[in-house]
């Protein structure tokens, strides 16, 4: 079974640990730098982008973080995780990971009362609409012209990939819908 | 179609601070002091619980002022307190646009019987238990998240320790228990049996379930994360600390890395005095906080 990393430094890790095990996917969470060993994929799951951004440094996981993201091995990042992996963030100076040619809007649906459920269309899987959860959730502002939009919601883009980095504004360990998860596990296996 | 306010959002936000720290804040320099420790989220409010507790009187929800400035301060979610049973404090709160409320014991009660029915509301809640039974009602009334009660503003784990291991216990009975034996344990702990038939398939309560009510330092932290909460509140345990910024960053830490603890011993070292504390046999039963809640 393919090992899969989950950073597990706070928010919905045991969700993704689920979608992955559904998958046909072994989940391995990842607290520390020498837990990305022998992992051939990672994922950066919803929480809160600030807390988790902190915890990185604290424990000095971003730069091993970018080099298996640069050595090629697929990174799915979800809510929190695609502000994690964006190189710009509006109103704030520094990135995360900052690997991906994005600009992404923290809270930009509002507020907790504004958080919704809709169904949208994501290229790349058949099967008819998605359902997609999304909590005081970012969007895409900019793209660059090597990111490929995956999704859009009412004009704003919700979901892209770049290469081996795939990100989306909503959250698909909160349904039980195992499309896009299946999507990064062939990016994973080609 | 946008649907907003379903049970997904709801119950979906509270696994978004998993493994988290929630804090109390007064005012927004307390809240930007949370939010660069790394908590998840704040608690705003006029007095953290060992001031209420402190100043006695009637406890009622925060100056929608203080609210209002600790949102504007920081980009993490805030949360706030409605008393027990009140409806237009919840509504109020809702209408601030607070990310969540907390229906809480450390305010004074404004019901007696009832508390609030929170499906009416699109903002999630979140409401104290002592043991399952409590928990499932608090659900069936529609709270989308769980935090044991534990003993408010003392600074002393012990109660909340209690609550966690009850609810864990009672769990872990339910799950040997046979489908026709759960009727009667629904009667007994006073809970929807489909509630308890949804705990004994999933193993835990159906929604986040935090520890909350005396946690005063990392350690203390990390023992309810090892006894099995998915995150902690604290209260009165930074800002009534000697060193806050400190406590609040150890806190999450010890959190987050709750087994290692080898991190935990040099996170510990030289953090100042945590609050004082008060032993729990010396209040008297009108002080508790815990017991308010039907």
């Amino acid at each position: 079974m393919v090992k899969i990393g989950v950073l597990g430094l706070q928010g919905a890790v045991e969700e993704h640990r689920q979608r992955l095990r559904d998958a046909g996917a072994e989940p391995v969470t990842v607290k520390r730098p020498e837990d990305l060993e022998g992992i051939r994929g990672l994922i950066l799951p919803g929480g809160e982008s600030t807390t988790i951004g902190k915890l990185m440094r604290q424990y000095d996981l971003l730069d091993p973080v970018r080099e298996l993201a640069r050595s090629g091995t697929p990174v799915f990042g979800t809510c929190a995780g695609m502000i994690l992996l964006a190189k710009e963030i509006e109103g704030e100076e520094e990135a995360h990971i900052g690997l991906m040619d994005i600009r992404v809007a923290r809270n930009s649906f509002g507020r907790q009362k504004d958080s919704f459920e809709t169904d949208l269309t994501f290229k790349g899987i058949e099967g008819g609409p998605f359902r997609a959860v999304f909590i005081r959730a970012p969007h895409v502002a900019a793209a660059g012209p090597g990111v490929e939009v995956l999704s859009k919601f009412q004009d704003r883009i919700v979901a892209v990939r770049q290469g081996n980095l795939l990100a989306t504004a909503f959250h698909p360990e909160l349904t039980e819908d195992l499309r896009i998860h299946r999507y990064f596990l062939e990016m994973v296996q080609p | 179609m946008i649907e907003v306010g379903t049970s997904r959002v709801k119950r979906g936000m509270a696994e978004m601070q998993k493994g988290g720290v929630i804090m109390d804040v007064v005012n927004a320099e307390q809240a930007k002091i949370a939010e660069q420790a790394g908590a998840v989220a704040v608690m705003a409010l006029e007095r953290v619980p060992a001031d209420i507790r402190a100043a006695g009187g009637v406890a009622r929800m925060a100056d929608p002022r203080v609210i209002e400035e600790v949102m504007k301060a920081v980009s993490i979610p805030v949360m706030a307190k409605a008393r027990i049973g009140h409806y237009v404090e919840a509504k109020v709160l809702e209408a601030l646009g607070v990310d969540y409320i907390d229906e809480s014991e450390v305010l004074t009660p404004a019901d007696d019987k009832f508390h609030i029915n929170k499906k009416e509301f699109t903002v999630p809640f979140v409401c104290g238990a002592r043991d399952l039974g409590e928990a499932l009602r608090r659900i069936a009334e529609g709270a989308s998240m769980i935090r044991t009660k534990g003993e408010a503003g003392t600074g002393n784990i012990v109660e909340a320790v209690k609550h966690m291991r009850t609810m864990m216990a009672q769990i872990r009975k339910v799950q040997n228990m046979s489908e026709d034996e759960l009727v009667f344990e629904a009667k007994n702990l006073g809970c929807p049996y489909e509630l308890l038939l949804e705990v004994k398939k999933l193993g835990r309560l159906p929604v986040v379930n935090f520890a909350a009510g005396g946690v005063a330092t990392p350690a203390d932290a990390a023992l309810m994360m090892h006894l099995g909460a998915d995150g902690v509140f604290v209260g009165s345990g930074i800002f009534k600390s000697e060193n806050p910024e400190k406590y609040a960053r150890a806190i999450v830490e010890a959190t987050t890395h709750y087994t290692d603890y080898g991190r935990i011993a040099e996170l510990s070292k030289g953090l100042g005095a945590p609050m004082k504390g008060i032993e729990l046999s010396t209040l008297a039963e009108h002080e508790r906080l815990a017991v308010r809640g039907w």
